[in-house]
């Protein structure tokens, strides 16, 4: 049975200028021991998108159907989600600095949450935390375990976030931008661990990043969303090789890289896309990445503008794009 | 412009908004306030009674010390003749007891003497706090260290103790001016030590961090990079410090250390008046009733405008 | 640790050298003369001499300074021949008006003092934190629109009216009340309340208001940051994610205040002891100002400045205790 099973998902909030319409309608699953990478700029909904999974979304209107294996969340009791959050589907925060209680140590608010879920002792869940520390390979974790947040470094406080995430056994993690705020090679060890952990145990996972070498590196599925909306949806190989949306493209060719040099090195220059992210407030009419679409400016068209075009199977193996241009094909 | 969701992660909203400048902005927050409003039109009231307190108390006929033996009753102990504190077309709010002066007259100019001191000292306060805050927060280091020291002796003292003491042991001097020194002694270091805090993380952003790289003096930095950027902080708590300042200079005329008779002043009819306030309650009332609405329409019109400036903060 | 309170406790001791310096300057400059003072009015020239070569009123301000500081710690032996006096630690020297040691006369009124200022804390803690925690958890409601317009109120109402309409209304009108007087809690704790509610509330109301609009934006804050979000996500009740993940970051705030304004507390609330004539130490400093005391002056006036700087410091250690960011590493 599918782990996580998202239809229709729409978060909506109301603001003091206006109506925000932050997610419109995503559908994905999510399957044990597969990570489902989100990459989409600031804005696009990613985050809501999870939040709203989790049922951590305050003061906003969520729609659709959150169905976790077998249970739907939405519209369920606040009490059913609670005890599903932190047991069962746990999540991982970007910045663990700010993320993690300054006036506890990470023992105690690994083990608090242990006791929360199981009524375990004292001594039991602080137990637990100790070896949870040490699976995610925090050195001398009974030690660390009594020191605060801010005396552990940001590698080893993101760790500790993963086994704050880890101490109940959930099945699902939702890890939102886990390694933005890390160094390089820290990021990758991050990363690695998550996979690991990933592999032994058959977590489903949602990667949430703006970073799409953070998706080549874990993703075994991809949604790209764009203004609250997903615009291409496929596994990585696929999305890699054969982008379809061209915001998807544009993302690919902002990327810089190592294998690009040589006999089409000039041609390979960096390419950003051009303009901003949309308003959320009053979003473009239609596909919301026309205005900055190199192929709506090379030829516009009416069903551009007209309605936003839907999520559509483009190739075999589930390849879906939300573009008018389903014929594009990838020029890589 | 952002709208935070529970997830603390930024959407964009700048598209939709027309470009404004920050202070149109704040006016136009500030017009929709109707607490600000009101606030701002009790003060204009106020100032506008004060500043036209002779033309005002010409019409009425009755001079602030003027005394007027028929208005009060020598057989009940000099209690005003009539209902409500003697209330009259004559006198408009009555009369003292006792000396029989008008109270109408007396609030005008005792207006005048709690708006002169509180605004005088407020900006004073904000002067030498801005001074010294933003010196030592921009320079830190040694001049830091002094600056700071010497904000945490200010802030040592037993500040109401030492006022009074000061006030009682200097004899001979205008007393209105003595007020606004001795306030300003001892308020002074509450705006520094906040333009400190907020001169230090300036300091340290990029575009100044240009300005020195690129050879700008430090005295043009703090004037025209730093001064700007604090320009908000300083209005909230220049408007947010008169209430406390009217209030003080009340207290310490009541403590009868501050104006002395006989300029009329809020603190001392309140003062004289507890005395009466069961036989003649509208002597007491008055006064108070006055502090009360000034004090209000500074803070309603220093929370809006500190949540117009940074409506991020307060209304969460 | 220990270097670090070895140092502040040497700040406060130059802060209250300086202080001490300062006051004692300041009433040298008096017009009025100590001798004549002490003496009486009545007191012939050649006494008068005499009674200001026994204070040491001839010696130079520094010596004179030096001796009261060291007097404070050692004693002091006045006088000559059979006028001899000896004031032990911590001496403070005499009133010039009742010859009463300054000390036993502040110990005499502190009690009043202290009582008046922690019952009055209490109340303004109490509803502070109420009206603002409430507030703050029904953020935008008529509840808590309704709180915060009275808040803004009660910060403006005048202490005089406040205090006076209690008394008119719970003692005149209801006779609910004894007229306040001070009664030792040791000797009767219901009559000490009674007696004081009135005074506790007319010093509380506005410290109370504030301190809930503080409270109220303190939790909104706090309840805004990423570890109370992290709390839910771990899935714990939302009673323990407000009240141990979310109040407690946001009282702390709350604490220091209150340390700050229960040090200026003890001599600052001599408006209220004046409506309801209370005998406290605000009103000793009062009345010993008009008659130029200056030795009570001096006593109250570096007593007080203590109790600050030491509640600064007492503040500053909780926040340690609380804050584990804060201690020293």
């Amino acid at each position: 049975m599918t782990l996580l099973q998202v239809r229709d998902l729409a978060v909506e909030f109301s603001t003091a200028e206006g109506l925000v319409r932050a997610v419109k309608g995503v559908d994905f699953d999510v399957e044990r021991g597969r990570t489902l990478g989100i990459v989409g700029e600031s804005g696009s909904g990613k985050s809501v998108t999870s939040l709203a999974v989790m049922g951590l979304h305050r003061g906003a209107e969520v729609t659709g159907s959150v169905d976790f294996d077998g249970t739907e969340l939405i519209g369920a009791p606040d009490e059913t989600v609670r005890r599903l959050r932190g047991r069962r589907m746990a999540m991982i925060f970007q910045d663990a600095l700010t993320a993690l209680h300054p006036y506890f140590t990470i023992g105690d608010q690994i083990a608090e949450a242990h006791r929360e879920h199981f009524g375990s002792s004292r001594r039991t869940a602080w137990a637990r935390a100790v070896e949870v520390l040490g699976d995610v390979g925090i050195p001398e974790p009974a030690r660390r375990a009594g020191e605060y947040p801010h005396q552990f470094s940001g590698g080893m406080r993101q760790r500790a976030m993963i086994a704050l995430a880890l101490s109940c056994e959930p099945e699902l993690i939702i890890a939102d931008e886990p390694t933005t705020a890390l160094d390089v090679t820290v990021q990758a060890q991050v990363l690695d661990l998550l996979m690991k952990l990933k592999e032994e145990r058959g977590l489903g996972i949602i990667m949430i990043t703006h970073d799409l070498g953070v998706i080549a590196r874990v993703a075994d599925d991809v949604l790209v969303m764009y203004g609250g909306s997903a615009v291409e949806q496929a596994d990585a190989d696929a999305l890699f090789t054969a982008p379809r949306h061209p915001y998807t493209r544009g993302l690919l060719d902002s990327l810089p890289r190592l294998d690009a040099g040589g006999a089409q090195g000039e041609e390979a220059a960096l390419r950003a896309i051009p303009g901003s992210p949309p308003s959320l407030l009053s979003p473009p009419a239609g596909c919301a990445f026309h205005p900055r679409c190199p192929l709506y400016a090379a030829a516009p068209q009416a069903a551009c503008t007209d309605a936003r075009p839907p999520l559509v199977q483009v190739a075999p193996s589930g390849h879906r794009s939300a573009c008018v241009h389903p014929e594009v094909a990838s020029p890589c | 412009m952002t709208a935070v969701l529970q997830t603390g992660e930024p959407v964009e909203l700048t598209e939709s908004q027309e470009r404004l400048s920050p202070w149109t902005l704040t006016w136009r927050r500030l017009r929709r306030d109707k607490a600000a409003l009101f606030g701002l039109g009790l003060i204009a009231f106020f100032v506008l009674a004060a500043l036209l307190a002779p033309v005002l108390t010409g019409i009425s006929g009755h001079g602030p010390a003027d005394t007027d033996g028929k208005a009060i009753d020598p057989y009940l102990g000099g209690l005003p003749r009539g209902s409500l504190g003697g209330m009259s077309p004559s006198h408009w709010l009555g009369v003292e007891p006792m000396l029989g002066r008008d109270i109408f007259a007396r609030l005008l100019y005792g207006a005048q003497v709690s708006l002169l001191v509180a605004f005088s000292a407020a900006v004073l306060i904000t002067a030498i706090g801005v001074l010294l805050g933003s010196l030592a927060g921009y320079f830190g280091g040694r001049v830091d260290a002094v600056i700071s020291r010497f904000m945490d002796v200010m802030m040592s003292f037993p500040s109401l103790i030492f006022m009074i003491a000061l006030l009682s042991v200097v004899k001979d001097a205008n007393r209105v001016l003595l007020l606004i020194l001795v306030m300003t002694l001892f308020t002074w270091p509450y705006i520094a030590r906040v333009i400190r805090g907020q001169t230090i993380s300036l300091r340290h952003r990029e575009y100044i961090e240009a300005a020195r790289a690129s050879g700008t003096g430090s005295v043009r930095i703090l004037l025209t990079e730093i001064l700007p950027n604090l320009t908000g902080t300083i209005i909230v708590y220049l408007t947010l410090a008169i209430p406390n300042l009217i209030g003080a200079e009340a207290g310490l005329t009541y403590l009868g250390v501050g104006v002395r008779p006989p300029t009329p002043s809020w603190g001392q009819m309140i003062s004289d008046s507890v005395l009466y306030y069961k036989v003649d309650p509208m002597f007491f009332v008055l006064p108070c009733a006055c502090l009360f609405l000034l004090v209000l329409a500074f803070t309603l019109l220093g929370d809006a405008l500190r949540d117009a400036l940074d409506p991020k903060g307060g209304r969460g | 640790m220990i270097g670090y309170l070895v140092r502040r406790l040497l700040g406060i001791a130059g802060t209250l050298l300086v202080i001490c310096a300062i006051t004692f300057v300041i009433f040298y400059l008096l017009p009025t003369d100590p001798a004549v003072m002490f003496c009486g009015k009545d007191c012939p020239p050649d006494r008068v001499a005499q009674v200001r070569q026994q204070m040491g009123l001839n010696a130079p301000l520094v010596v004179q300074f030096a001796r009261y500081v060291l007097a404070i710690f050692a004693g002091r032996t006045m006088g000559t021949g059979q006028y001899v006096v000896h004031c032990g630690f911590p001496c403070f020297g005499y009133s010039f008006q009742s010859g009463a040691p300054v000390w036993d006369l502040i110990m005499n009124r502190l009690p009043t003092s202290v009582s008046l200022a922690i019952g009055a804390a209490v109340v303004w803690v109490l509803l502070g934190l109420g009206v603002g925690v409430v507030s703050a958890l029904r953020k935008n409601s008529w509840v808590d629109r309704t709180l915060m317009v009275a808040t803004i109120g009660a910060a403006a109402v005048p202490v005089y009216f406040t205090a006076m309409i209690l008394l008119y209304v719970v003692v005149v009108l209801l006779g609910w009340l004894p007229f306040p007087s001070y009664v030792a809690f040791t000797s009767d704790p219901v009559g000490w309340v009674q007696n004081l509610i009135l005074p506790w509330i007319t010093l509380a109301l506005a410290t109370a208001a504030m301190y809930a609009r503080m409270t109220r934006s303190s939790v909104i804050e706090t309840l805004a940051e990423p570890f109370v979000r992290t709390a839910r996500a771990k899935g714990l009740c939302e009673r323990k994610v407000v009240g141990k993940h979310g109040l407690r970051p946001a009282l702390t705030a709350v604490a220091t205040m209150l340390g700050m304004d229960l040090g200026s507390l003890l001599a600052g609330a001599m408006i209220t002891e004046s409506l309801f004539s209370l005998p406290g130490v605000g009103k000793l400093f009062a009345d010993s100002l008009h008659k130029a005391d200056q030795p009570v002056v001096m006593g109250i006036t570096l007593l007080a400045s203590f109790f600050i700087v030491t509640s600064n410091l007492v503040v500053d250690l909780l926040y340690a205790w609380i804050d584990p960011r804060a201690r020293l590493s």
